[in-house]
This record gives C-alpha cells, structure tokens and sequence, in this order.
C-alpha cells in the first residue's frame, strides 16, 4: 500500500474528525453559556419556608435547585473520563432502556457526549469570565436604561470573550486531539481508520499521517484564535 | 414641584442602619452638594436615589411619579418595572470610577444608549454626542477608546454619557475621587459650566471649596442622617452643629 493509498482511506476519516470538532464547539459553547447562567442565577424557589425557626425549613430556603443541580453535573462530568461517558452515552440507551442501537447512532452519540462534557468545561471558564467583570459596568448599563438581555448582549458578553479566549483556546486544542477518543464506539474518523490500517497493512505510516494532521490542524486553529485574540485587544 | 423627593429613606446592611430616615427634596435648576466624613451614608444615598439599591422603608417621588412608598407594615415597595424604568429616564449618574464601556469608542458609549434605550436614530444620536463632546473639549477622542485616555478625560466622556440621556437631573457619586488635584480640576470645571446652565445636580463631594461655590444648598450627613443643611456660604462660615464645626476644621 502506498502512502497516497493510506492518505486515500484516512481522507473521508480526516472529514469526520473536523465534523465532530466543528459541532461540538457549536453545541458546547452556547451549551456552556447556558449553563454559566443557570449556576449563577439567584433563583430560591423556598425562601418562603424562612419563616419556619427548624432547621431543615432555613436550609432549604437556602437552596438555590438550579445552581446546585448544575454544580453536580459539572463535577461529575469533569471528574469521569470522557471516553467513559462516550460509551455511556452510546451503549446506555440500549442496556438501560432496551433501543437497539443503530448504526447512526455512533455519529449522534459522539456529538452528544463530546458537547456535555466539552460545555462542563466552559460553563467554568465563562463563570470566571463573568466574575472578571466589575459591578459597575452592571450598574452603569442599569442606570442608562438598558434591559437586562441589552446589557448581556451588548455589554456583559463582549468582554468575556476577551477574557475568556486564552483558556478557551486551550480546550479547544484540547478538543482536537480528544477526538480520536471516538475510536471506542469504532466510529470511523480519522484515527480508528488509521488503527485499523496500521494493523491491516502492518505499517506505522498511517500514525505518521495521522500525527501530522493533527499537528497541522492544531497550529491552523492555533493560529485563528491567536488571531482572534489579536483582534480584541484593542482595549484592555 | 421637586424632580425628587426622598422622604424618611431607611436602609440597613446586616446590623448596621447606613441610613437613618433622609429626607431630601430636589427643586428643578437646584445644585445640592452633599458632604460628610466616610461612611456617613452619602453615596448610599446617591445609590437609593438612582434605585441601585433597595430602601427598606421611605419614599422616593420622581416629578410627582411614586417609585417608591411604603406598605401597611411600614416595609417599602416599589412601583413596577416599566414604573421604574420611565422614573429611570429623569436621572443620570457620574460614578467615582467612570464605568465606561471598555470594548465601545468614546462617541459608541456616547450614542449606543440614545439608540437602543431611547431609540432614536443613529444620526441623532451622533449629532448629540458630537455637540457634548465638543462642550467637553474632546471632540478630537471621538474614536478614541476609553483605555487610551487619562481619567479626567474618560470622567468628562462619563459625564457626556449621562447627559446624551438628557435627564432632568444628574447625580455625581464622588466624581474627582479617583483623579489627581489637576484632572479634578478639569471635571470641577464641567460641573461648575453645567451648573451656570441651570442643570439640576445632585453631588456627593469632598471638595470643599467647590461645594461651597457651586452649590445652591450644602447638606451634611454624618452617621447615616443629615445633621445640618442650607445655603453654602451660611454652612460653610457659620456651622451651628458641633459636629459640622469639627468636621470643617479639618479642611
């Protein structure tokens, strides 16, 4: 097998790996947002049960359900490995709830985890980013008049994407080279194809094409955020 | 008629009671200065006033317009949102620490409010922000961005963007309390020319000199109530309370 004939297999696999790259940054970072704004909201569904002196009635008026559901998710999703979660998602519809699984199903099921757990990790940078914004840009917004979605569109979130950018890009990177995770559901991108080659045709080749395509999209994505971050800092 | 009326204002953090029942009434074209050690309340006040923060019982009327009442129980309540909202229309506010938009140009933190809150054309809008900025003396900042000016001169871009709002009254937190003797200076300057206009302001200060200058009346606040008030020349050179006495003798 030459080289060109490896590259020919691995090609529609490589198509595969940017699919799952590019759709899980479009579910996840809406996703994480969301989900940023779900733990900081202030939503106490008990504060009436305050006026109650036992203990039990004043802990849960305390309790944000919205905040603290969000919060468990988010642990638990960081703290499990994902290739776990992505077997998870796609053999529990079948042992837990007895669908057959369908061949499609594999390509569905990789979105899907790699969105959830891809949105765990931003909902914490964008939680960060939103702190680093002073009380006074809300108040100033306020006292001019916007509303509440104005002043998140147009004031809020502009500058967390400055500030959250660098580690966004982290993960982002992070992101590319996770994607060869989708090897344990045998879904064909660009790394299960290149197992597979490797121990069909009994050559590394296809490790090294496989490296340097993930060297080169790294540094093209690299170099998009850098340029993207470069774009911002017009002010600080 | 006043622009504002606050009446009985009581606010409480926690234990300690920051305001202990203020009245205070703003006539249109009246310049207040309110003064007092730190802590004393004043820039709480200024807070309730522009409704960033919630009164625990008192009243708070803008042009006849109840904002803010108190219910049976002697607790406040506030008029709806859209209530809220148009009472919000009157006022503008400086803060101490400017509160530009970082990421906007100085003439798109001038225009983007007039455009989306009051929703009048883009055009309108930038001819307002131009005529403000030339009266500020920055018209050659238009593109600048905030960061890229000294804090005098993002103060004068905050006091621009509060009055491109056109409220009938302007509340100034503080406002030379982040700059240096010269860069206050320059924003005493544009309070003392709005002043000469007739503007209706409302300001918390630690300048002495200008308070007693600018201003149609001086009140002075201490431990969370006002102590003494009147005419800046009367309070200033003949305080009847021991407490202004001392207070001044440190100026």
């Amino acid at each position: 097998m030459t080289v060109l004939q490896i590259l020919q297999q691995m090609a529609q696999g490589m198509g595969r790996t940017v699919m799952i790259f590019c759709l899980t940054l479009l579910f996840s970072l809406p996703l994480g947002m969301l989900v940023t704004l779900g733990k900081m909201s202030r939503i106490y569904p008990f504060t009436f049960l305050r006026r109650f002196p036992n203990r039990f009635c004043q802990t849960l008026s305390r309790l944000n359900p919205v905040s603290g559901l969000l919060g468990v998710m988010i642990s638990l999703l960081r703290g499990t490995p994902l290739m776990l979660q992505l077997m998870l998602v796609y053999f529990g519809p079948y042992f837990l709830l007895g669908i057959p699984i369908t061949l499609n199903y594999q390509f569905y099921a990789v979105i899907i985890a790699f969105s959830i757990n891809y949105a765990a990790y931003f909902a914490e940078i964008f939680r960060a980013g939103m702190q680093a914004i002073p009380q006074g840009q809300y108040e100033a917004a306020q006292v001019l008049g916007y509303s509440k979605g104005q002043t998140f569109f147009k004031i809020v979130l502009p500058q967390v994407v400055k500030h959250v950018l660098p580690p966004v890009t982290n993960e982002v990177i992070t992101l590319i080279k996770d994607t060869s995770l989708a090897f344990v559901i045998a879904y064909a991108e660009m790394f299960t194809i290149a197992k597979q080659l490797v121990a069909k045709e009994a050559t590394v080749v296809p490790f090294l094409v496989a490296a340097v395509f993930y060297y080169v999209f790294n540094a093209l994505v690299a170099f998009v955020m850098a340029k993207a971050e470069k774009s911002l800092s017009y002010y600080h | 008629m006043h622009i504002l009326t606050m009446n009985q204002i009581k606010k409480s953090y926690a234990d300690t009671q920051v305001l202990k029942g203020i009245d205070l009434c703003v006539s249109p074209g009246e310049v207040v200065s309110i003064i007092g050690p730190s802590g004393s309340g004043k820039s709480t006040l200024l807070r309730c006033a522009t409704l960033l923060t919630r009164i625990d019982s008192g009243e708070i009327i803008y042009d006849g317009m109840p904002v803010a009442w108190n219910d049976g129980d002697g607790k406040a309540v506030y008029a709806s949102r859209s209530v809220q909202k148009k009472a919000a229309r009157s006022f503008g506010l400086v803060f101490q620490n400017f509160n530009l938009f970082p990421h906007y140009t100085v003439m798109k933190n001038l225009t983007d409010a007039q455009v989306s809150v009051l929703k009048l054309s883009k055009q309108e809008a930038q001819a307002t922000a131009e005529a403000l900025l030339e009266k500020m003396g920055l018209s050659d900042k238009a593109q600048a961005y905030p960061c890229q000016l000294s804090g005098g001169q993002q103060q004068r871009v905050a006091i621009a963007r509060a009055l491109a709002m056109k409220p009938e009254i302007l509340f100034f937190d503080e406002p030379t309390s982040a700059l240096d003797p010269e860069l206050t200076g320059e924003i005493l300057k544009v309070i003392r020319q709005l002043a000469q206009e007739h503007m209706t302001m409302v300001i918390v200060t630690h300048e002495m000199r200008f308070a007693r200058e600018v201003s149609d009346r001086v009140v002075f606040m201490d431990n969370g109530a006002v102590v003494e008030q009147g005419a800046p020349e009367k309070l200033f050179s003949n305080p009847d309370s021991p407490r202004l006495q001392s207070f001044l003798a440190k100026f």
